[in-house]
């Protein structure tokens, strides 16, 4: 308790499935969900293993508090080497689709090899078994999820599928649960396509216990107070979503725009979630239907939405017209700002077909950024895009590429690159705006510095959720710290990370960091999980996780000369806003933070960090 | 005075901690598929709506149980199952018209919602107030108090 204590392995070569107890002396070191799964990842693959090859494993993963109770205790990882990086991937979803695995019994569940022709796993319970996928294979997540209900006359089974995007290779496929909840980033659904696997489904009954019910009761009793009293976890995300950012972070100067450009965009008003709650013309209903809860979640930062029925985009395609997962806030930033469109119904759509077709729409948007970039320098030109006008602030190049990409055709295969290899095929590797390949979320680090070197050092490439310094920088969470300096950010990112680590790693949401720190975490665990789980215990264990993923970089061949930003970012100043004639110091954090790592001056964890941390 | 579990859709954010409330509760274990109480997520038109047994003052479970398994809880007006009654023969969950009364196979017996002895676990759990315990006799209060906020009088009341 509180972990299922059982592994479903699942050899889509061989066709079997077959059951195995969870390594606990594993369990007791690395928690679960991305610790754990990255533990038994480092320990069966060769590093080095090419991403999309069936040497590679993808591992659907639960953590200890997975199915519990405890606020927002709802979430998996799918955790395997990235196709968009070649890193350690760990993509973490809410929804529904976590608990249900973790009511069937299962902490993990391993996927090895390639199926022959695509499959989709039924799990119900105990029982397990690989069913041919054809009648699904060509279809998106929608249909996908819909369809295996009916099939199974189950509504109650809980779907995570890929999409077109990610059968077809797409980079930055992810795998989608619950219609539009995804395991997002780093291309963990075209590796999912890669082994023919189309999706999983799961009907899980068991129920999830806990060591101490009394108790355990009792701290997420006191947890949930903290979030409905927390003005952001309480208030602020209830209300406007992740959205609320919009306006907030352009003021502060630090919204990327037009491929990292700007630093600020001019149409940040319109697509923000104050936009978002506004009645429009057409039929005075705003584009906000309801705020959304995943599993156990009392926050409900969620967004559904609905498009303008005479919109462009869905005007006579009434399967666009009802209400679906609406804009977070990373999704209206890089289908918005990183390419300067401000059409609201736009974005919404580009963003239902992220979710249909199973792409992260923060690589996404990214990417059509820097294609914008490239046509407007007139490296691609019509021929190569098929006639569409990649233009900065093309509505329709953004809605139609998002179609084509989600089908992986025509110009969207060139999309569906990622930005990395797409400028680098074109000449102009410096206009991909990623760190290992992975696009920037939204937040530029020459106004918000500590971001600079979360991007840099994120062991999953570019991203905000491994140390979200903007809680600190901007939010004041938990204590204020000046965003345009380097100072003292080495040790803020250090730490971030190492909490951060834990977070992902229990099966609850990081969002209720903005409220929780570990001494709210550590009694619910220490509740519900057998041992004895302190704050101190579950910080090693954060740090230990850390350096387990920077090991299975290292040993990937990636170097501290990874650890890095773009030219644009280090060289060219912001031009407004309060960070204008500011660049990105990450030259003076880097090597303070290998130092506070314990890490030599190349990146490398030293042999007494690693004996300290029992790696 | 008889309480009624009141659910406003309006409110719910599909969370489902009362279903994780209602499971601990009755089964020691967090498990929403043996939860009395549902909530439905209508998709396409971004609805949440949580749905339960209304204790039917003329309980068509309770009628048609052949075996006299279904009682009424004289303090709280719920219509409890007794487990050392029932026989597992699902009658009930055929003459229940609204699906509120339904099989476990893991007991084989019926499960439905008990109010808990007077005190919901669910409403306890709710963190949005959609479920709430309220008086039998004015589950219509807070309605007409909106509609009354909307009349001539009661607006410049109101202002």
């Amino acid at each position: 308790m509180s972990w299922a204590g059982n592994v479903l392995r699942v050899n889509l070569t061989n066709g079997t499935c077959a059951s195995e107890p969870l390594n606990m002396e594993w369990a007791h070191q690395y928690l679960g969900q991305r610790g754990l799964a990255t533990k038994y990842l480092t320990e069966e693959i060769d590093p080095k293993v090419d991403p999309l090859s069936p040497d590679n494993k993808l591992i659907m993963t639960t953590g200890p508090l997975t199915g519990t109770s405890a606020s927002t205790a709802g979430r998996y990882s799918v955790v395997t080497k990235g196709a968009l990086t070649g890193a350690i991937a760990c993509s973490n979803s809410g929804g529904f689709f976590g608990n249900e695995m973790k009511n069937a019994g299962w902490d993990m569940i391993i996927f090895e090899g390639r199926s022959p022709d695509p499959v989709y796993l039924l799990v119900e319970n105990d029982s397990a078994k690989l069913i041919d996928a054809g009648d699904y294979w060509g279809k998106s997540v929608w249909d996908t999820e819909e369809g295996l209900k009916a099939k199974h006359q189950d509504p109650l089974i809980r779907v995570a599928s890929i999409g077109v995007s990610g059968e077809k290779g797409c980079k930055f496929a992810c795998v989608v649960n619950d219609m539009d909840r995804a395991a997002g980033r780093s291309g963990v659904g075209a590796v999912m396509g890669s082994k023919n696997l189309k999706a999983v489904a799961i009907r899980g009954t068991r129920g999830v216990s806990v060591k101490d019910m009394p108790r355990f009761l009792g701290a997420v009793a006191d947890g949930k107070a903290v979030l409905a009293e927390n003005a952001v976890t309480g208030q602020g995300l209830p209300t406007y979503g992740t959205q609320v950012l919009m306006n907030v972070i352009n003021e502060v100067g630090a919204l990327p725009t037009r491929n990292h450009r700007d630093v600020q965009f001019e149409g940040a008003s319109s697509i923000s979630a104050e936009a978002m709650a506004e009645p429009r013309r057409s039929d005075g209903k705003p584009n906000l239907v309801t705020n959304a809860a995943c599993f156990g979640c009392t926050i409900g930062c969620g967004r559904v939405s609905t498009i303008d029925r005479t919109h462009y985009t869905v005007k006579d395609r009434p399967e666009y017209q009802k209400a679906s997962g609406g804009l977070e806030y990373e999704a209206a930033w890089a289908l918005g700002a990183a390419t300067g469109v401000g059409d609201l119904d736009a974005l919404t759509f580009a963003n239902f077909i992220c979710n249909e077709q199973g792409m992260d729409p923060i690589s996404f948007g990214a990417t059509v950024g820097a294609a914008m970039e490239l046509y407007e320098d007139g490296v691609i030109t019509d021929s190569e895009t098929g006639g569409i006008a990649v233009k900065f602030g093309s509505a329709e190049a953004l809605t139609t590429i998002a179609e084509l990409t989600g089908r992986g055709e025509g110009f969207g295969q060139e999309i569906g690159l990622g930005s990395k290899l797409l400028c680098e095929k074109y000449g102009r590797p410096e206009l991909s705006m990623s760190v290992k390949g992975q696009e920037f979320p939204a937040y530029d680090s020459r106004g918000i510095q500590g971001m600079g070197l979360t991007y840099a050092t994120s062991n999953r490439g570019a991203c905000h959720l491994r140390s979200y310094t903007v809680a600190s920088e901007v939010l004041g969470i938990p204590e204020k710290t000046d965003p345009l300096v380097t100072d003292g950010k080495a040790g803020l990112v250090k730490a971030f990370q190492d909490a951060t680590a834990v977070f992902d790693s229990l099966g609850i949401c990081i969002f209720t960091s903005f409220a929780w720190t570990l001494e709210n975490v550590a009694p619910q665990v220490d509740a519900a999980c057998e041992g004895e789980w302190s704050v101190d215990r579950l910080l090693e264990a954060g740090e230990r996780i850390w350096n387990l993923e920077r090991k299975f970089n290292l040993d990937a061949g990636f170097t501290d000369k990874d650890d890095n930003l773009p030219q644009r970012l280090l060289k060219d100043a912001a031009k407004t806003g309060p960070a204008e004639g500011l660049t990105n110091g990450l030259d003076k954090m880097l090597p303070e933070y290998y130092e506070v790592r314990g890490w030599t001056p190349e990146g490398v964890p030293s042999n007494e960090t690693m004996a300290r941390l029992g790696l | 005075m008889h309480r009624s579990l009141h659910i406003d859709p309006e409110k719910c954010t599909g969370c489902v901690q009362c279903e994780l409330a209602c499971s601990y509760d009755n089964e020691g274990a967090f498990n929403i598929s043996k939860s009395r109480i549902q909530v439905f997520k209508f998709e396409d038109e971004g609805r949440f709506v949580p749905y339960t047994c209304t204790q039917c003052d003329e309980a068509w479970c309770m009628r048609a149980c052949p075996v006299d398994a279904i009682s009424v809880d004289a303090a709280t007006g719920a219509k409890i199952v007794s487990d050392a009654l029932c026989v597992g023969c699902k009658v009930c969950t055929i003459a229940c018209p609204f699906g509120t009364i339904n099989y476990n196979s893991d007991t084989g017996k019926v499960i439905k919602c008990d109010l808990c002895e007077g005190e919901p676990e669910c409403v306890k759990a709710c963190p949005t107030d959609a479920l709430t315990y309220i008086d039998a006799n004015m589950t219509g209060l807070e309605r007409m108090r909106n509609w009354a906020a909307r009349t001539d009088a009661g607006a410049s009341a109101t202002s």
